[in-house]
């Protein structure tokens, strides 16, 4: 830093709050549905809308929902009238964005306390159509999302060697971890690791049982600075580093099974807290893993395991909820996939554990868990990193 | 609301900006073609290069160009690699500046790149932004851009707040004063004079930090005070003939904390400069400021790129000298619902 | 140069809103020819009704009944109604305070001309003929004298180019909630990883959600249902004196028989699309059966399809180099589904496929082969169907598959 810049202000996770988390919310609109989180969190900070000083609201595309730019519509809802709003759109890493920049307002001494959330109603339109509106003079696309990750997967498993049965291991963990979450979209009570692996191969390597699901649902939180922390309720989760990276999205030389911008945007946030092992220091992991192979692929490229490793911490349960890094106590994106509000729920989840208020998936004695999200053609990264304590200095 | 006055923490000028043609229609250019250009041309007045960039943060729109995540392929034109700290935000360009602002009195940046592109020629604007209102009551209406300007012209022109004389003086002063007459009605009481053109265009700034700024700017313009208020969305929620957005925005920037010899406004209709120079006490007797020297929205208004191009003008008129203390505005949203206030000033 | 092409682009949806309880009462109120507003703490009643407090953020719920009829606050006049307008002759947009009512509604009056218009003037609202739980219910509104209370008649044929909204009439007779909206919305079935990181270029993956829901969605909105209105307090007509702005908002439980839950909104917005100079020139090569990618002045790489832009450097490509047509598979996948639009047996193989000369691959389907044979380091070249504008797909050459390590870069 060239110039003496003044020492952030810490920030702290005060206020966590989402909705019950389903195919199709027919019994709200899409204000009643970002409303039901926000009121959440603002109960869990106890707190009023006349507490919050701005509104951080980030979404994946208005097409989704057929709303150019809906927090304009949103305002009223959340009570942003007569205060600052801002927008937040940066594909899959979305959620995870826009806790960052309304982090920043707090930690620039900007707002004392902000409420920030994100959101996708699914269910107004189709995501299939929202994410392959026709390009004229494009080759049709071949294949869906699973066919633009899957070769990736397979180049993955080329790679490292890795036995195939690996994503079956991730999907039956998240699944049964999502039983003990009564937020999560699906909850599969009768599953068996043989179901999943004899689940239809939808792109091979992906089984059916290995993708996530389409949701509604949103995700808020409420940060706040020193003074607000020491008035919260609960104890608060502490934002010791956050960090976006972005590179582009098709280039001669991307790392497909692990993008730089991923090593780069995890380098900073540990840099930032401190932290020099994240394998023995980091107590939770939430990871944005929309289809299973990506847990040991993301293990891989945030540090966890060396390359070509990832795959073994799986294997021995190391990441399951009772293993010495769990990975996606909450069920993860695999259990519940409000795209916009996806990577926010890493976020907040990974507050909850730290804050002990994780219920039934809570992760014992969690003091430090990093909240994980990307987007687009895994080129969009967004991180951050919590912690029971304070940060220091 | 009660919270503190927080001063910035960190001094922040906007050292850079540059702009693109707007033309009516730029079939021939795709958006990174018709983007790049701009920002090669902001990073050779700082000499920077794209690596440089401390943050790079962008504002566009998926709905003109109607594809979803049309801002990744922008991205091709920063040249993202290695990696680069990036967001984006799904407004006018203007917002994207405030998020890079803030970021920069973190400290954990010294430079930020902010760039905005709007293309309304692929669609048709007025129907395109019927989308952005209240998709149960309203948006089901098809009721136009425009037309939601004429009922605010209209609650003014019943106030007698303004009259059909000053709104044409307007159009013609924005224009150079080429203008011969006000035109044909679009929709009463808004004629083609009133109205915004409908065009293409990119725009991009750099900000810096510090000494930072000064090492990469004769004149850096030194970002004061910024801040921005939405209010409720429905129209008929609204005294349209006000708005107090504006004016708590401009509050907070601390605008009215002494007079400004300049201002940029971001009214793409004549009548919506009416209702800003009022909230920003822009019309005292004895107040001299020029208003939109640049010509403003009703010269060249690209959608998502207007409200950036604002800051950038006012800006560049201190970097050039022509002001010492400028405010630069911009709009988001049917009839003003959302506004944005910055206060730049030149080196004391 | 070469022209640059344009091709028309139409994206259109029909959106499947719920509605929430409020929003749920005000439109179907509409379709009982009842105007519902919500009242807020301060007493203020807001037409139409929101579901939170624009000033406080309240949750409102304290639904009142107002008059059909009010003053217009502001007009603006439609000399030329675009598409989807509520009147499809010119008209006023106007926002009107209904009796009863603090805050004002958008809508259309149908009047003769602008200077049958004012500010302060007394309108009612016209019914459409057919209504079904909307905002297009509300045909427009009409001019009333000064006093006249009642409601116009029912005026068929009004609202021509009115929104198609809340269309779907289809219900079943006396069973509420309808179809497909039952309250929790619970529906825990996996979706096929639709989006997914919501990827550019990631078409999402909602074939698997169709095959795994079963069903489109079942949106059953509007009805023309006669059933009655739930007033609590009696008719506006005995309560108040409809038709003055002296008239007093009765309280309302704003239940109906049949209520609507859900509209569907048609959207359709039509586009000229340009890929501009760059694109314009490779899907011109195309034509030729040539690939042409661009080379990066900075880092010689060649990119293709090209975009305009060297995406590492920042700065534009122009050299044009002819790659293939003989490429190399770095990876695939196998895919099971069948999508839609797409007239592909399945399994077929999609793979990455580096053309000889190129720096990336682009992707493509791999067919002349068994699904099960194919494999990393397969060597192909492409295969032309009449007028098409791609290869339809890649086939092997024959040569020996590439070494690994000659392409693992490109994965």
């Amino acid at each position: 830093m060239s110039n003496a810049a003044t020492a952030k202000e810490p920030v702290a996770v005060v206020g966590v709050g989402q909705t019950k988390h389903v195919a199709a919310r027919r019994d709200v609109s899409i204000a009643g549905l970002v409303r039901e989180a926000a009121r959440r969190a603002l109960e869990d900070a106890e707190l009023t809308w006349a507490d919050i000083e701005a509104v951080v609201i980030g979404k994946a595309p208005d097409f989704f929902e057929g709303v150019m730019m809906p927090e304009l519509y949103l305002a009223d809802a959340l009570g942003a009238v007569g205060k600052p709003m801002l927008r937040v759109h940066t594909a899959g890493s979305v959620g995870g964005s826009t806790a960052l920049v309304a982090a920043n307002l707090v930690a620039a001494r900007v707002h004392g306390t902000v409420l920030t959330l994100a959101f996708e109603k699914q269910s107004e339109s189709n995501a299939m159509w929202g994410l392959s509106l026709p390009v004229p003079f494009q080759q049709p696309l071949l294949a869906g999302a699973g066919g633009f990750f899957a070769p990736h997967v397979r180049a993955y498993i080329r790679r490292t060697g890795a036995p195939d049965t690996i994503g079956s291991l991730v999907a039956y963990k998240d699944r049964r971890n999502a039983l003990k979450n009564p937020y999560a979209h699906l909850h599969e009570h009768d599953l068996t690791l043989e179901k999943v692996q004899s689940s239809p191969m939808l792109w091979d390597p992906i089984r059916y049982a290995e993708t996530c699901p389409s949701s509604d649902g949103a995700c808020a939180m409420v940060l706040t600075d020193r003074a607000g922390a020491a008035r919260a309720p609960h104890p608060p989760a502490w934002v010791h580093g956050g960090a976006m990276r972005s590179e582009p999205t098709l280039f001669a030389g991307k790392d497909f099974v692990s993008p730089q911008a991923g090593k780069d945007c995890a380098a900073d946030v540990y840099r930032q807290a401190g932290i020099t092992d994240p394998r023995r220091q980091i107590d939770a992991v939430e990871m944005y893993v929309p289809f299973s192979w990506y847990e040991p692929m993301w293990l891989e490229n945030l540090g966890f395991a060396a390359e070509g490793e990832g795959w073994k911490l799986t294997e021995s349960g190391v990441t399951a909820l009772d293993g010495d890094l769990p990975v996606n106590p909450s069920g993860g994106v695999l259990s519940t996939n409000p795209i916009g509000a996806s990577g926010m729920l890493r976020f907040a989840e990974a507050a909850l554990q730290v804050r002990g208020r994780a219920g039934e998936h809570q992760v014992d004695g969690a003091r430090r868990a990093l909240g994980h999200a990307y987007g687009g053609g895994a080129q969009f990264f967004s991180m951050w990193l919590v912690g029971s304590e304070a940060p220091a200095g | 609301m009660s919270e503190p006055v927080r001063g910035p923490v960190r001094e922040v000028a906007i050292v850079a900006f540059g702009q693109s043609e707007h033309v009516p229609d730029s079939s021939e250019t795709s958006e990174v073609e018709m983007l790049m250009p701009v920002l090669h041309d902001v990073l050779a007045q700082t000499g920077l290069a794209a690596r440089d960039i401390g943050f790079t943060c962008s504002g566009s729109s998926d709905y003109l160009a109607g594809r979803a995540f049309s801002f990744t392929m922008a991205l091709d034109g920063v040249g993202a690699w290695p990696p680069i700290s990036e967001s984006h935000v799904e407004m006018d360009g203007a917002w994207a500046l405030y998020e890079a602002w803030v970021k920069l009195l973190t400290g954990d940046a010294d430079t930020a790149l902010v760039y905005a592109y709007g293309k309304s020629s692929p669609g048709d604007l007025r129907e395109v932004l019927t989308r952005q209102l209240d998709p149960y009551y309203v948006a089901p209406l098809w009721p136009d851009s425009v037309a939601l300007a004429a009922l605010q012209a209209q609650a003014l022109l019943d106030a007698g707040l303004t009259d059909a004389r000053e709104l044409a003086g307007i159009g013609a002063r924005s224009r150079g004063g080429a203008d011969t007459g006000p035109g044909r009605q679009v929709v009463g009481p808004l004629r083609t004079g009133d109205c915004p053109p409908v065009v293409d265009g990119a725009a991009a700034v750099i900000l810096a930090a510090g000494d930072t700024a000064r090492r990469l700017a004769d004149r850096p313009a030194w970002i004061r005070g910024l801040d921005h208020r939405i209010e409720a969305h429905g129209l008929g929620v609204r005294d349209l003939t006000d708005s107090p957005s504006t004016r708590l925005a401009a509050e907070r920037a601390g605008a009215f904390d002494a007079p400004v010899d300049t201002a940029e406004l971001h009214a793409p209709f004549s009548s919506q400069e009416v209702v800003l120079r009022r909230a920003l006490r822009l019309d005292a007797p004895d107040c001299a400021v020029r208003v939109n020297p640049s010509g403003g929205a009703l010269a060249a208004n690209p959608v998502m790129a207007a409200g950036l191009i604002r800051l950038g003008e006012a800006a560049a008129a201190i970097r050039r000298g022509d002001a010492h203390r400028a405010l630069a505005h911009a709009t988001s949203g049917p009839c003003l619902q959302q506004n944005l206030v910055a206060v730049l000033e030149g080196e004391r | 140069m070469p022209e640059v092409l344009t091709a028309p682009l139409a994206v259109e949806f029909p959106f499947t809103r719920s509605l929430g309880p409020v929003q749920s009462a005000f439109l179907t109120g509409l379709r009982e020819r009842t105007v519902l507003g919500v009242r807020a703490r301060d007493g203020r009643v807001v037409v139409p009704p929101v579901e939170y407090d624009p000033v406080t953020a309240d949750e409102l719920r304290d639904l009142v009944e107002v008059a059909p009829t009010g003053t217009v606050t502001t007009w603006a006049w439609n000399p030329s109604p675009r598409r989807g307008q509520p009147l499809a002759t010119p008209f006023a947009w106007v926002l009107v305070r209904l009796d009863g009512a603090d805050t004002a509604l958008l809508h259309a009056l149908d009047a003769p001309g602008p200077d049958a218009v004012r500010t302060g003037m007394r309108v009612r609202i016209r019914w459409a003929a057919e209504r079904t739980g909307a905002i297009g219910d509300i045909a427009c509104f009409e001019p009333a004298r000064e006093g006249a209370g009642e409601p116009a008649e029912e005026a068929a044929g009004v609202g021509a180019g009115a929104p198609r909204v809340g269309a779907n009439g289809s219900r079943r007779g006396g069973e509420a909630p309808l179809r497909g909206h039952n309250a929790d919305g619970q529906g825990d079935i996996p979706a096929g990883g639709a989006g997914g990181a919501g990827g550019a270029g990631g078409t999402g993956a909602a074939e698997a959600a169709e095959a795994a829901e079963g069903t489109g969605a079942a949106e059953t909105t509007g009805t023309t249902s006669t059933t009655g209105p739930g007033r609590t307090t009696g008719s506006p007509g005995t309560a108040g004196c409809p038709g003055t702005a002296a008239y007093q908002p009765q309280a309302h439980s704003g239940q109906f028989g049949e209520p609507v839950t859900g509209i569907i909104a048609a959207a359709r917005l039509d586009y000229v699309y340009a890929p501009g100079r760059t694109q314009s020139r490779y899907i011109q090569g195309l034509a030729e059966r040539r690939t042409l990618g661009e080379r990066c002045p900075a880092c010689r790489k060649v990119y293709v399809p090209p975009r305009g832009a060297c995406p590492t450097c920042g700065v534009a490509t122009a050299e044009q180099v002819e790659v293939g047509p003989r490429g190399t598979v770095t990876t695939f996948c196998i895919v099971n589904i069948k999508a839609r639009n797409l007239d592909i047996e399945v399994p077929y193989v999609y793979a990455h496929i580096a053309l000889d000369g190129a720096d990336l691959a682009l992707h493509a389907r791999i067919g002349d082969i068994p699904y099960d044979q194919v494999r990393m380091g397969l060597r192909v070249e492409p295969v032309w169907a009449e007028g098409a504008r791609y290869p339809d797909h890649y086939r092997p050459t024959g040569e020996p598959d590439a070494d690994y390590d000659s392409y693992k870069e490109l994965i």
